[in-house]
């Protein structure tokens, strides 16, 4: 797996050298390292159907207990057949749409980054592994809705999309460390046979809420659902594989993946039930207002993540039956009409709206027998794979009336949505001025495969059900689960609700026009909506830094340093008060009389400096008190530090010196007022840093680390100077670091000093 | 800053001070002294070169760019730390050889003292971009 799942990120990687390589072939060759996948993992289907699950392993960090550990089981290989499949089939869709666009090997390499990121969140069985995972799918998705990069829409789509689902994956995170903690593994394998331990758990309740952040985030669930359907400004290759088929469905997998870990609780099902159910409403009847094409499947899109979410929950035998199946039926269904779509647009210069087309069928045949067959599964009906899987869920939710009025509502939405883009851009008539040409071969791969495959899996039912269906449930229910699909299951119940619903999904597509009109009218809702929250919370975080930034960095230089000395001073001074530190002034050693002699003579030099009426005389004076300083060092035996004090002191006059020709006249502009509250500051300062020397001196380690370098010293490091061979030897990373820092801090002096703005350009 | 008399020590006092400045680098292990403080002395000879003649003559006398200087102090530094991952130790552990002398008797070479000598650099650069810069600007 680490093989495959190796050979995908570097075909990603050489994406845009291969690009420029053989244009022509791009997609061709690199549908290599998906298809091998794919390949792979077809072949593993009769083992993994017989509950022998394929492991593999390697060391990664050994102290962080992080290995790069996979398993692929039932659920796994569900996700990971479709990842891989339609991975392939986008592949060879992008090379036709972007046909002739330099920019293809960019967006080559994105989109098998994000396939070989997404493929490592369901294989992996090491919870820091999934998360990295799962990040770099956030991270490649906000590449791919911000493509455009010159649309302002797509950029701030981008931006919404990253920040929601990144702000949601810090919840996982914390949810995650919360969730090794009480398990004691970090092996999703062993987790979910830790249900009851997890369930007894007095940290279980946040962990369920912090998970389901994260996967709520990331699967558009309520109130977070906005993203999605603004992520729609991403290239139609990157709609159709990551905002319908598979990024998406991450969050529907982590929670099927623990389900067994934190499933069977009253909790459990409130949550997932809840959000999932207006999640699944919201979505549903936001798409009867759209006309859009892409957005009418991405609310579409939101509001099946939400009947995932919501059947989880209840989370039966039956639902998860139905959910896994529902996962398969909706991946075909909504990937092909995506293809389409963006094949409609493609080939009429960029038509996106469904009531402006019309009439297409003849110029583009092959799109619409696809179309049909993708529309009439997503409406559920009979005999296609969507209906199999509609007639599933109703016989779980059979049991809630309340889910089964949602369901023929939202069964309706999604008739009405499968007409509205599968039929109505193909009959009646064509607009004037609308010109349209057949998708080219390459691009008809996915739609045809995926069109076919929503009616051909319909007949093969069994076979579906026993080897990817029942593996799938078998792992999210930890249960043995018995899977059996039928076409025709017979005149039942469900049948009854699903004809229900189609007639009431006929029925309010040739009302769509009223419904139109009644959405156009309930817009201004969208003002109090979460996604105006989101826009004011961005603005507001943005007026908050930039009023901070004004505040605390005024440009002049005195506020700076009054800003860092008065944190010091408050910082140190409340960690003294508390330690109570400054109590015990008594072992202090004498003053000897050299010593006061200096101390005397620094004092007066300090005065000296303040007072003084040139500037010259000012900085010679803070020299004596810096030459003074050397004596001291000499006097208590730091020869290294009163030599480096000398030279520094020295240098420090020559560089005020050098200044000096740069500074305006000296005059002593400050008022009274301002010299006061220095006073007070400096002398705070000062009063300071005396108590935490005189602190310093009463903490007393059992042994000090002084004793250890002056007995290793010349033992292990070969040197005398232990000050040196702390420097270079024992500490030399430190060293490493602060000159590299010293390096920096010219850089950025040269750059002051030497790249004056040109004139006009603003600054000073 | 023309004072023939500044002028003339300083011709005089510029090559002992560099001299000395390399005498604090290489005996800074056992005695007081080392590249950082070795560093500030070439330093603030080559300040007080520029102070007595001028910027662009004690750039003449340096030939290189201060900033290369750093750059290349920095990355002597960086390699020092290579050769102890060979032994499989940490990135810079003090690595020693013993060099037989011709005349008899073994000379101790680290790569501490390779870490000192990039100190040295890097501080001598540091200080020359900034004096430098300060100095010529009009």
């Amino acid at each position: 797996m680490l093989t495959l799942l190796s050979i995908c990120f570097i075909a990603a990687l050489s994406a845009p050298l291969v690009h420029r390589l053989c244009p022509k072939y791009t997609g061709a060759l690199l549908v290599g390292a998906p298809l091998a996948m794919f390949v792979w993992l077809l072949k593993r289907i009769p083992e993994v159907a017989h509950g022998h699950p394929v492991t593999e392993s390697f060391q990664w960090v050994e102290k962080l207990d992080l290995e790069l550990a996979f398993r692929l089981d039932g659920l796994s290989l569900l996700f990971a057949l479709l990842i891989s499949g339609i991975g392939s089939l986008i592949i060879l869709y992008t090379q036709g749409y972007f046909k002739g666009d330099p920019q293809q090997g960019r967006f080559m390499m994105y989109i098998i980054a994000f396939m070989a990121s997404m493929l490592g969140v369901v294989l992996a069985d090491h919870l820091l592994l999934v998360f990295i995972f799962w990040e770099l799918t956030s991270f490649t998705s906000y590449l791919l809705i911000g493509f455009n990069h010159e649309n302002p829409a797509a950029r701030t789509a981008a931006l919404q999309a990253m920040l929601v689902t990144v702000l949601g994956g810090l919840f996982l995170m914390a949810g995650i460390i919360l969730l090794a903690g009480a398990a004691g593994t970090w092996r999703l394998s062993e987790i979910i046979q830790r249900g009851d331990v997890l369930l007894a758990h007095k940290n279980y309740l946040p962990i369920l809420i912090l998970v389901c952040i994260g996967a709520f985030t990331k699967s558009a669930q309520f109130p977070f659902h906005f993203w999605l359907p603004n992520a729609m400004q991403a290239p139609t290759p990157a709609s159709a594989y990551l905002h319908s088929s598979t990024m998406v469905k991450a969050g529907v997998y982590l929670l099927a993946r623990l389900h067994p870990a934190l499933g069977n609780s009253e909790e459990w099902t409130l949550i997932l039930t809840t959000i999932g159910t207006i999640t699944f409403l919201l979505g549903a009847i936001m798409a009867l207002g759209q006309h859009v094409l892409k957005r009418l499947l991405a609310y579409t899109t939101v509001s099946a993540l939400g009947a995932m979410i919501m059947l989880l929950g209840i989370g039966t035998a039956y639902t998860i039956k139905a959910v896994a199946t529902f996962i398969l039926a909706h991946a075909f269904y909504k990937a092909a009409l995506f293809l389409i779509a963006g094949g409609i647009t493609h080939e009429t210069g960029g038509e996106t709206s469904v009531d402006k087309l019309g009439g297409l069928r003849k110029a583009m045949p092959v799109s619409f027998a696809c179309a049909m067959l993708a529309g009439l599964s997503m409406g559920g009906f009979p005999p296609f794979f969507g209906f199999v899987a509609k007639e599933t869920w109703l016989q779980a939710v059979e049991a809630y009336p309340l889910l089964i009025v949602a369901t023929v509502i939202g069964g309706a939405a999604y008739v009405l949505v499968g007409f509205a883009v599968g039929f109505k851009p193909f009959l009646g008539k064509m607009p004037e001025g609308l010109h349209a040409h057949e998708i080219p071969l390459s691009m008809r791969f996915g739609p045809a495969a995926l069109g076919l495959g929503c009616f051909v899996l319909a007949f093969f039912t069994g076979k579906i059900g026993h080897d990817l269906v029942q593996p799938a449930a078998t792992a999210i229910a930890a249960k043995e689960v018995e899977v059996h699909l039928h076409l025709w299951a017979g005149f039942n119940k469900a049948f009854v609700t699903s004809l229900i619903t189609l007639a009431t999904g006929i029925g309010i597509y040739f009302a769509r026009s009223f419904l139109l009109a009644a959405a156009a009218r309930l817009r201004v809702l969208v003002k109090f909506g979460p996604d105006a929250a989101y826009q004011f919370l961005l603005d507001g975080t943005l007026k908050f830094a930039a009023w901070h930034t004004r505040v605390l960095q005024t440009g002049i230089l005195r506020d700076y340093i009054r800003v860092t000395v008065l944190t010091m001073v408050v910082l140190v001074g409340v960690a003294l008060v508390r330690a109570g530190g400054f109590q015990r002034w008594e072992n202090l050693s004498p003053i000897s009389i050299r010593i006061a002699m200096v101390a005397v003579l620094m004092i007066s030099a300090t005065f000296a400096t303040v007072h003084s009426k040139s500037r010259l005389r000012s900085i010679l004076s803070m020299g004596v008190v810096g030459f003074c300083m050397a004596i001291l060092f000499t006097f208590f035996g730091a020869p290294d530090l009163a030599m480096t004090q000398l030279v520094i002191e020295t240098l420090t006059v020559i560089l005020l010196a050098l200044a000096f020709y740069h500074l305006p006249a000296f005059s002593h502009g400050s008022k009274k007022r301002t010299r006061a509250t220095d006073i007070i500051i400096a002398s705070s300062v000062g009063i300071t840093i005396t108590l935490l020397v005189l602190a310093a001196l009463h903490v007393h380690t059992p042994t000090p680390v002084s004793d250890f370098y002056l007995d290793h010293s010349y033992k292990d490091a070969h040197g005398r100077n232990v000050v040196n061979v702390i420097l270079v030897d024992f500490r030399a990373l430190d060293t490493l670091g602060e000159i590299t820092v010293l390096a920096i801090a010219a850089l950025g002096a040269y750059a002051l000093m030497k790249l004056k703005p040109k004139k006009g350009e603003g600054g000073e | 800053m023309t004072s023939i008399i500044l002028r003339t020590s300083t011709r005089y006092m510029f090559p002992p001070l560099i001299v000395f400045s390399v005498y604090l680098l290489l005996r800074g292990h056992h005695f007081p002294g080392g590249g950082f403080v070795g560093g500030l002395f070439a330093g603030s000879a080559f300040a007080l070169y520029a102070l007595s003649f001028s910027v662009a003559d004690a750039r003449r006398a340096l030939r290189l760019d201060p900033r290369d200087i750093t750059a290349v102090g920095l990355a002597i530094a960086l390699l020092s730390g290579i050769p102890p991952l060979f032994s499989n130790h940490a990135f810079l552990t003090g690595t020693w050889w013993e060099v037989p002398l011709p005349l008899g008797g073994v000379l101790d070479v680290g790569t501490p003292l390779i870490f000192d000598i990039g100190v040295y650099f890097v501080v001598l650069g540091v200080l020359l971009t900034v004096v430098f810069a300060l100095g010529e600007e009009k």
